[in-house]
């Protein structure tokens, strides 16, 4: 009851101190200065419709590279962790119990949906980091959605094994071909990661704004096979 | 009427956030946690970002949620030791066990 107590008050304190800080917050403060100037030129500058893209696919962009490091060495960590002892583990299973208690297939409802929607949300996935320049969404999001495609699929059938050879070179191909279209850009045009080398082609196209969607084409591939890794090595059945 | 809905939506997160602290059933407080996020997307798209929200909605509820669920299941389903190969494995050590099953 005491502790209870004193948790409750640590919250109130805390609570007490940000007040401040939301109460600052006004929703229509200006832009600052570098705002204002990817608002204003981002458009003409890089070609792409969606401005959140050009941020953070080239203004912003070493930091997205930063992004994908981290989520390649969480992707190692989890897989060095969860992969080194299922391959002991998982001959012993398989002599101990044959069909194994704890093993379920999913049901004939969870199947059927997911043969169903998985070949949607790969396409779906597909559009949206291949869109990623015109709307809403990216190579994260996108990849995101392959992802839970093949999680889907993995969900229905317990016994399915992914070729893990294609998943890992998916990923090395990716993430060294997104670093050399960023070298591309330090050698060709401004600097690295600028997709400029490419030609802007007409606003709003599919095919527009320089490299930004072969970028998010790779960000995409990237973080779809390796999310999938992590989904597959968490598991239990296999 | 927007500034109703966010505080609408603020609330149900609170209410999703303290669900998840306090079910007892750790399959539901999972449900409970990955429903803030999806909440959460939605005020993200309230307030005109559609592309943190799309990433809300597709790490924060799907992709989270099914990884704490794959290690509940993990945790609740570790394979016990055979007797026969391992001399003296009990569950009263459970450190012990994670161990070895790493």
């Amino acid at each position: 009851m005491m502790k209870r107590l004193i948790i409750i008050l640590a919250l109130a304190a805390i609570a007490l101190g940000f007040f401040p800080l939301a109460m600052r917050i006004s929703g229509d403060s200006g832009l600052t200065a570098l705002a204002t100037h990817y608002v204003e030129a981002g458009a003409d500058e890089l070609g792409a419709a969606n401005l959140v893209t050009s941020v953070v696919v080239s203004y912003r962009g070493l930091d997205t590279l930063g992004e994908v490091m981290v989520l390649f060495t969480a992707t190692t960590g989890v897989t060095a962790l969860l992969v080194a002892g299922k391959s002991k583990s998982h001959k012993k299973e398989k002599d101990s119990e044959p069909d194994g208690d704890g093993r379920r297939e999913g049901s004939e409802l969870l199947a059927t949906g997911a043969a169903f929607l998985f070949p949607i949300l790969i396409l779906f996935g597909i559009y949206i980091f291949l869109n990623g320049h015109l709307t809403p969404g990216g190579g994260f999001q996108g990849g995101v959605v392959l992802a839970s495609a093949f999680l889907l699929l993995l969900f229905s059938d317990c016994r399915l094994e992914l070729n893990h050879a294609l998943l890992k070179g998916a990923e090395a191909i990716s993430g060294a071909a997104y670093v050399a279209v960023g070298l591309l850009g330090l050698w060709l045009a401004g600097g690295f990661l600028d997709p400029r080398f490419l030609p802007a082609g007409e606003f709003g196209q599919l095919f527009s704004a320089g490299a930004i969607p072969i970028i998010y084409i790779l960000i995409g591939i990237k973080v779809g096979s390796e999310l999938t890794g992590i989904v597959d090595a968490m598991r239990r059945c296999s | 009427m927007s500034q109703l809905m966010l505080v609408l939506f603020g609330l149900l997160m609170l209410v999703g956030a303290v669900a998840a602290l306090y079910l007892k059933d750790t399959v539901s407080a999972i449900l409970a946690a990955g429903s803030v996020s999806l909440v959460a997307s939605l005020v993200y798209l309230l307030l005109g970002a559609p592309d943190v929200a799309m990433t809300e909605a597709a790490i924060g509820s799907a992709l989270t949620t099914v990884v704490f669920l794959f290690s509940w299941a993990r945790i609740q389903h570790r394979p016990q030791p055979s007797k026969s190969s391992q001399s003296e494995e009990t569950d009263s050590n459970p450190d012990d066990q994670e161990d070895h099953q790493l």
